[in-house]
């Protein structure tokens, strides 16, 4: 066990949010290691299991916490969550279910992956579906950069909330390319 | 208390003796008990030296007539009444059950659990396998010479929440207080991996006599994280012995079997089963009780030409396990085998061809999961030494969603969080002058209501009448470290707790476990109940005074309607402590907790700054809303 004192370190700001949680700037580009190696030592002293023989309320503390800093890696893990809740941080309304207002050219865009995509599915052209999912992949990655840019460099939260959008709906295509291709290989 | 005790964890355990705690793998053919003595794992034999009890239990008039090897014997006698593999009826209701109309019991289908009529009377599962739990209990506490502070209790990583929860009554029962539920292939890698000092990812396939469980882990520096679970919980050794059953049938044209018939075929079945493993035949030779004779041969060829859609079956959720994980096959640094039915050539050569590279047999595949059990057990009773330290971090197996509209699901917590775990959602009225809602909570994969299982309806009541929409009530879904849930709810814009009240849709009520309790003479002695109730009166005062002194100390920290919400609070579970039912009593507590959460997070900022004073003011700054 670690000794008491750990306990006030930076990275354990239950209180605030995610990103003081960890101990990390408040930033898109974060460094993911240095994250995960946070994480774990956060849970080595807040996991209910440290506190099996402690009195209920200490155990539903410990509960409350270990749950809270699975939350924050989660949502700072996936690049999506963690510039969504940077967004929300910043005020910035991401608000997907009614801002659905994409431009003409991006849904162009995506109109033609789809139809590729159904064309490959229909097929049963595992390769090609394949080749999709990896396309697929580096715009992902892409698009990525471009809201570490818009976020991070140039704070311009209403674009950086359009590129978020943005990659909601890449994510979606990614996902039902990845359940054709496990349909496949039944 | 809670609020001052933060920056004291390692405080909480007192420094003491050796404390008596095992850990206890309750299998679906066989169960054993194992603990920790002088730094190493042992597997508790019974006073025959046999480390296994079969999990068979036989029922007669007077009771329980015999538990493990003689109830097993004479299973083919008395097949009504000798309950071998009840691990598969645990939180299952009769639809559930995989060829129920080919075993010989008498069902009673009871809303959720099903339960036996047997020569004593009906008995639930839970209680059933209490009497497993039992006998170990009353092992381990002769071997070690006093009662036990608890036990770790496995489960296939599987396991539903109905099914958890079943578990952990049958354990209250047995008089066994359970320091965690374990899933049993997180059990498995813990040994291994402290035997073997791995770090990498790893697979445990582990394939019992009733279930299936893959577990993806990582092990690194005294952290064992499961990335990914998957499986079958109605698939295991059972159903290779159905199989050589059916083609026994198939072969010998014989004429409808009387249940005692049938029981000494499927023993049969499965000694052949286990023979070939060895050999490459087995013969099969019985005389039925209609005067008619079996005389078969089964070759191995014949064999895996039978079984191989079951060993197929298994390939699937390692599948799905591994993409949950995001990893592919050659991320897998070992693949550890556990389960008796592992033993099986062609499991072995599945697996091995599957992962591409030889699977990893050096532990028991029979014991492994007891022994680390027994390990985490001597950890979690604060037996740590400075040397064995190490961290669980385990997944909840399937998804939780609650019902919408049109029975479509809405997943609120996806399959593979980590746990513990909470989600909170919000709903509103829709109706000017509601008062209650309810919520009904299903565990699942599918997308329909009534695909997946129902864990149970929630209702709210004592939400304040206001308009349609007006009311914003939060609920929150919370799944701790054994993978079981609760839930509690709060209308936001008063401050009112609205009032929970759960009716499971499996298993056994609260009043139910009393009464079994009540049965048990044991039980009746040592009174668990007014004990548990004692504590939590303790506790609940300890929490008011805590409490009491923080508003004193810290009070600026509150403007006057947070204030009068925790007094309020304070006078509910003052209110509470009064009576003499625990469950109200846990709901206050729950409810006073809530109330001074903020105030709690509050206080340790300014500890935090205390501590900071004349550091980079940026560390410390307070930046806004915690939790989306
Ligand atoms: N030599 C063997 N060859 C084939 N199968 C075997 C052999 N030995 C044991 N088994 C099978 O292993 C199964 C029992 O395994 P095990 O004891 O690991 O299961 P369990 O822990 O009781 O079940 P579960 O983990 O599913 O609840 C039985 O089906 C048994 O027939
Ligand atoms: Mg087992």
């Amino acid at each position: 066990m670690s000794e008491a004192g750990n306990f006030r370190r930076d990275g354990m700001n239950f209180g605030e949010d995610h990103f003081a949680l960890f101990g990390l700037p408040r930033a898109f580009r974060i460094d993911l290691l240095l994250l995960e190696s946070r994480y774990r030592e956060i849970q080595a002293q807040v996991h209910p299991d440290r506190f099996v023989d402690a009195e209920e309320a200490d155990r539903r503390r410990s509960l409350q916490w270990a749950a809270q800093a699975n939350e924050a890696l989660q949502t700072l893990k996936q690049p999506r969550l963690r510039a969504s809740y940077l967004l929300q941080l910043n005020g910035q309304e991401i608000d997907a279910e009614r801002n659905t207002a994409m431009p003409a050219d991006f849904l162009l865009e995506q109109m033609e992956w789809r139809e590729g995509v159904q064309e490959a599915r229909e097929a049963g052209n595992h390769h090609e579906l394949e080749a999709f999912h990896h396309r697929l992949r580096e715009h992902l990655d892409k698009a990525c950069d471009t809201l570490g840019v818009l976020l991070d460099d140039q704070r311009d939260w209403p674009t950086a909330a359009d590129q978020v959008r943005r990659l909601m709906f890449l994510e979606k295509l990614l996902s039902e390319i990845d359940d054709a291709l496990i349909t496949l290989e039944k | 208390m809670a609020l001052l005790q933060i920056a004291e964890p390692g405080q909480s355990t007192p420094p003491h003796q050796h404390r008596l705690a095992v850990g206890i793998d309750l299998g679906t053919t066989n169960s054993l008990v194992a603990t920790v003595k002088s730094g190493m794992a042992v597997v508790l034999s019974d006073e025959f030296g046999r480390p296994l009890l079969p999990s068979v239990v036989r029922y007669d008039e007077g009771g329980v007539a015999a538990v493990g090897y003689d109830a097993r014997a004479r299973q083919a006698e008395d097949p009504k009444n000798t309950i071998v593999s009840v691990k598969r009826f645990m939180g299952r209701s009769r639809e559930d059950i995989a060829h129920v109309e080919t075993l010989p019991y008498r069902f009673i289908d009871a809303p959720g659990m099903v339960r036996l009529s047997t020569a004593s009377g009906i008995k639930s599962p839970v209680e059933i396998s209490a009497e497993i739990l039992r006998i170990l209990r009353l092992r381990a506490e002769a071997a070690l010479g006093g009662p036990l502070v608890g036990a770790v209790i496995t489960v296939p990583a599987y396991f539903d929440d109905a099914q958890r929860q079943a578990t952990r009554d049958a354990a209250r029962v047995a008089g066994i207080e359970v320091l965690r539920l374990l899933n049993e292939p997180t059990a498995a890698a813990l040994a291994y991996g402290l035997e073997h000092a791995a770090e990498g990812v790893y697979g445990v396939y582990d394939l019992g006599g009733g279930t299936f469980d893959i577990s993806i882990l990582r092990l690194s520096r005294g952290i064992f994280e499961v990335l990914a679970t998957g499986g079958d919980s109605a698939l295991g050794g059972d159903d290779f012995d159905q199989r050589i059953f059916c083609w026994i049938l198939e072969r010998a044209q014989l004429s409808p079997l009387s249940s005692e018939d049938a029981r000494l075929l499927l023993v049969q079945a499965r000694e052949a089963k286990e023979y070939l493993t060895q050999h490459g035949e087995a013969r099969i030779v019985a005389r039925l009780s209609t005067g008619e004779t079996v005389d078969l041969r089964l070759s191995m060829p014949e064999m895996n030409e039978i079984t191989q859609t079951l060993v197929a079956k298994t390939l699937q959720p390692v599948k799905k396990a591994l993409r949950d994980a995001g990893l592919g096959i050659r991320d897998i640094k070992g693949v550890v085998m556990v389960g008796g039915a592992t033993r099986m050539p062609q499991i072995q050569h599945a697996v091995g061809e599957f992962f591409g590279q030889e699977p990893l047999n050096n532990l028991d595949p029979d014991k492994v999961v007891a022994l680390g059990a027994a390990t985490q057990a001597n950890l979690l009773a604060g037996n740590r030494s400075a040397d064995s330290d190490w961290l669980l971090l385990d997944v909840i197996p399937l998804s939780l969603g609650i019902e919408t509209m049109g029975g479509l699901v809405e997943r609120l917590i996806p399959r593979n969080s980590t746990l513990p775990v909470a989600r909170a959602q919000d709903f509103t009225t829709f109706k000017d002058g509601q008062t209650a809602m309810a919520i009904h909570v299903v565990q699942g994969e599918r997308e329909l209501v009534g695909d997946c299982r129902s864990l149970g309806h929630f209702e709210l009541r004592g939400i304040p009448p206001m308009v349609a929409g007006a009311a914003r009530i939060r609920v929150t879904f919370q799944v701790d470290a054994d993978g079981l849930l609760s839930v509690s709810a709060r209308e936001e814009t008063s401050g009112v707790s609205a009032r929970i009240s759960v009716k499971p849709s499996y298993g056994l009520s609260d009043d139910e476990i009393a009464g079994m309790l009540q049965d048990s003479l044991e039980h009746a002695k040592d009174d668990a109940f007014r004990r548990a109730l004692k504590e939590t009166q303790v506790e609940a005062q300890r929490l008011i005074e805590a409490v009491h002194s923080a508003l004193m100390g810290d009070g600026e920290l509150l403007n006057p309607v947070e204030r009068a919400r925790i007094e309020a609070a304070i006078a509910r579970l003052q209110a509470a402590a009064l009576g003499d039912n625990r469950r109200p009593l846990l709901l206050a507590m729950d409810e006073l907790e809530a109330e001074s959460k903020d105030f709690a997070a509050r206080r340790m900022d300014k500890s935090i700054r205390a501590a900071f004073a004349g550091k980079n003011i940026d560390e410390i700054v307070p930046t806004g809303e915690g939790a989306k």
